[in-house]
């Protein structure tokens, strides 16, 4: 065979572009990692990953971890972790609730609710989320009056420039029992409410369901609480000298974060939910209508379960934008693991391959957790055809 | 006899509609006292929208402070912030909002460059009809670019240099916005193709970064490339701060590209592919010819959603210290003359870049409706 043609055929082509792409990648990358090398030597950074044993030598205003400076980096990364970690989750149930809450709103017949939910829609997803979460933190919070002045609410929350103060549950002796009871209750109103819908299913009759699980759960923990004594007390923050002593503190740096991730997301899902709704053939409820089913149970049991099919994959990438846009904390100065890990940590070790190595496989390691998560779901709920 | 056949001569008049129904009773009736969960429902959102929207507009328009030169002209008789949006603020610092810190002198560079982006955007529209304007624009963006680097940071035909240190403010946000767009549209589109490639060494590579750069945050991809870009570059080649930006954003929005425009390759069925290859088209001729247009059509509606957040994830670059609109209003408002103005400030940025992104999406709303004529039928 002569020569031309092997250029022109299809396989050995293939062959040869992937060769020399494969090279170019591998030829690159190790150019770049001599260049890394030569750099790190001459600046005498030693690589690795033995840092992470070493005193960090910085506070951490907010941790759910115990954190001083004289512990290690790497206990440095958990406290930061666990931060991300709270922001987002918290961000995320609080989203989505507003965000069915919006979209429910964006469709209702209710010509000014609706108008009023597109609006909400439409100014929180054509704004930047840094600019809004700047807003918050710097024209909104900042200027909060001092602890003195600060706004009460039943004297019990109290929100100032220094944060949210709010009472904190304090266990008592008599805690653990109490606690073991209302596990023990729950557990036994779950079973119980799994039985009634077999036995629903089996003979077509419904058992009460409402008041037995009240009872399960109210009434064993109620029963050691009269025997025993008073299981929870509560700390209320007092206002001692120029701020308040006492309760839980939540900083700022956090409400403000939170609340912009909060609304930011809440205007997406709205989108996302409204969009899944609409998506859903009117022919269904109009169906639904017709064998007699109430407006309530039509949305229940007709509409949502459909719309969840479609709503379910973008709502997975609204999730894990709010995880990502968690990130944005380095900008109000809360310790998130951007902030800690490649932020102070980076900077304090030079270390940047390797912190910011971490931190990217990090956030890649739960992106494609809960997307692997939101995938097996899907399939679940996902309509099974021919 | 007669009077035992009725024959309709004349038609009846037509009646109204019930009362109830038209006019502005009628609408009201219909649209928000439908039931009386209706009305309690539409009671409340008359209170949140009274609560909002009232205070709003006074704040901002009724008792605002529009003219003024220095910070006294939006305090009152004590001498204290009076209520009252302080627009004189913004009006002081708007040209820095603008162009950032380039010097005065240069400024028409960057009005020329503007002038010129915006005729390659609009010429287009009128000398052809719209099937290939977004090829001719995105043509004429990409010639438009690097020239534009030389007109705006000088230093060649004897025209002053201006380090990109300077450049800030909206000219900064929207000069990385669109080198970003003109750079990740033809990475995306290779992204998307290698992606679906039958050689697999291409593909892998494809979805490793796709998936990598998809599930990491803008804010370490801009810490990459200003933390870590350096130290892979041989000793002593530097790469200016706003170029090291500029490809991290398009690189991130490649991947992003890349995904939308997979979506667009999947819905164009199968015989489009086979019809290509059957008339001996090699394949960049057949992605050129016969997939890619049809591609497009289903996907620059989602393009430009990408875009949309592109725009606004720019304002991340603020991270790296590069001074695009947040950063200008950061430093303004940090200036003890103006203490004590940042709502005024954030406030009128956001209104800028709603502007921005609300005009983005109106237009590709029109775009979609515009690009599914072809397959209304």
């Amino acid at each position: 065979m002569p020569f031309s043609r092997y250029l022109r055929d299809r396989k050995t082509r293939g062959y040869a572009i992937q060769a020399v792409v494969l090279a170019v990648i591998l030829l690159g990358g190790t150019w770049l990692i001599l260049n890394a090398a030569e750099n790190l030597r001459r600046a005498g950074i030693a690589s690795g990953f033995a840092f992470l044993d070493k005193p960090a030598g910085f506070e951490i205003s907010f941790k759910l971890i115990d954190f001083s400076a004289r512990s290690t980096y790497g206990r440095a990364f958990f406290v930061g972790l666990t931060n991300t970690l709270l922001v987002a989750s918290l961000g995320i149930v609080f989203a989505t609730v507003l965000g069915f809450v919006v979209g429910v709103a964006r469709l209702s017949r209710n010509w000014l609710l609706s108008r009023l939910a597109a609006a909400y829609i439409g100014t929180i997803r054509n704004i930047p989320l840094m600019l809004q979460l700047m807003f918050w933190y710097i024209a909104m919070l900042t200027p909060l009056p001092l602890p003195r002045n600060a706004l009460n609410l039943a004297d019990l929350f109290f929100l100032s420039n220094r944060g949210l103060f709010m009472p904190r549950p304090a266990p008592l002796d008599d805690f653990w029992p109490v606690a073991a009871a209302i596990v023990a209750g729950l557990a036994a109103a779950i079973a119980y409410a799994l039985w009634t819908r077999g036995h629903w299913r089996r003979t077509g009759r419904r058992l009460p369901l409402l008041w037995p699980v009240l009872a399960l759960v109210v009434l064993p923990a109620a029963v050691v609480r009269l025997i025993g004594g008073p299981a929870l007390d509560f700390d209320i923050p007092k206002l001692a000298g120029f701020n308040f002593a006492g309760g839980i503190r939540i900083p700022p740096e956090f409400l403000a974060l939170w609340l912009a991730l909060t609304l930011y997301s809440g205007g997406f899902i709205a989108e996302t939910v409204r969009a899944g709704i609409n998506a859903v053939a009117h022919g269904q409820v109009e169906a639904a209508r017709a064998l007699g089913l109430p407006a309530g149970p039509t949305m229940r049991r007709i509409v949502i379960p459909q719309a969840m099919r479609v709503i379910i994959p973008p709502m997975t990438s609204q999730y894990l934008n709010l995880l990502k846009n968690s990130s944005l904390a380095v900008i109000v100065g809360f310790p998130d693991l951007v902030a800690v890990f490649a932020g102070s940590t980076l900077n304090q070790t030079g270390q940047s391959i390797e912190t910011l190595s971490i931190t990217m496989a990090v956030f890649l390691t739960i992106s494609l957790a809960i997307s692997a998560l939101m995938n097996w779901y899907n399939r679940r709920v996902a309509l099974v055809e021919r | 006899m007669t009077d035992r056949f009725f024959l309709r001569e004349a038609a009846e008049p037509v009646l109204p509609a019930p009362r109830t129904t038209v006019g502005a009773a009628g609408w009201l009736r219909t649209n928000l006292f439908f039931s009386g969960w209706g009305a309690l429902v539409t009671v409340i959102a008359v209170a949140l929208a009274v609560a909002i929207f009232l205070p709003l507009v006074d704040w901002a328009i009724i008792q605002a402070h529009w003219t003024g030169e220095t910070r006294a002209a939006c305090l009152d008789a004590e001498g204290k912030k009076a209520f009252g949006a302080c627009w004189a603020f913004i009006e002081v610092r708007f040209s820095t909002l603008m162009y950032g810190f380039y010097p005065v002198d240069e400024r028409w560079r960057v009005n020329l460059f503007a002038g010129l982006t915006l005729a390659a955007l609009v010429l287009p529209s009128l000398l052809s009809g719209l099937g290939r304007i977004w090829g001719t624009r995105f043509l004429a963006l990409a010639v438009l670019f690097p020239l534009g680097w030389l007109l705006l940071h000088g230093g060649v035909l004897g025209l002053p240099m201006v380090e990109t240190s300077k450049w800030g403010g909206l000219m900064l946000t929207l000069i990385i916005a669109g080198s970003g767009m003109v750079c990740s549209f033809p990475l995306g589109i290779l992204l998307a193709l290698g992606r679906r490639s039958e050689l697999p060494v291409i593909r892998t590579a494809s979805i490793v970064f796709i998936e990598v750069v998809r599930g990491v945050p803008l804010v370490t991809v801009l810490f990459m490339a200003s933390v870590m870009l350096p130290l892979f570059l041989p000793n002593g080649v530097t790469i200016d701060k706003l170029m090291r930006a500029i490809v991290g954003v398009s690189l991130f929005t490649a991947a992003y590209v890349a995904e939308v425009m997979r979506g667009g390759l999947q819905a164009i069925p199968k015989g489009q592919y086979e019809a290509a290859q059957a008339i001996g088209l090699s394949y960049w001729r057949q992605m050129r010819l016969v997939i890619l247009p049809q591609a497009m059509r289903i996907v620059i509606p989602g393009i430009l959603n990408t875009y949309i957040g592109l725009l606004k994830d720019t304002t991340l670059v603020a991270v790296i210290g590069l001074v695009d609109l947040i950063g200008i209003i950061a430093a303004a408002t940090a200036d003890p003359a103006w203490l004590g103005f940042a709502t005024e400030g954030y406030v009128f940025v956001g209104l800028l870049f709603w502007v921005l992104c609300y005009g983005m999406s109106r237009y590709g709303l029109r775009l979609e409706y515009t690009l599914a004529k072809a397959t209304r039928r």
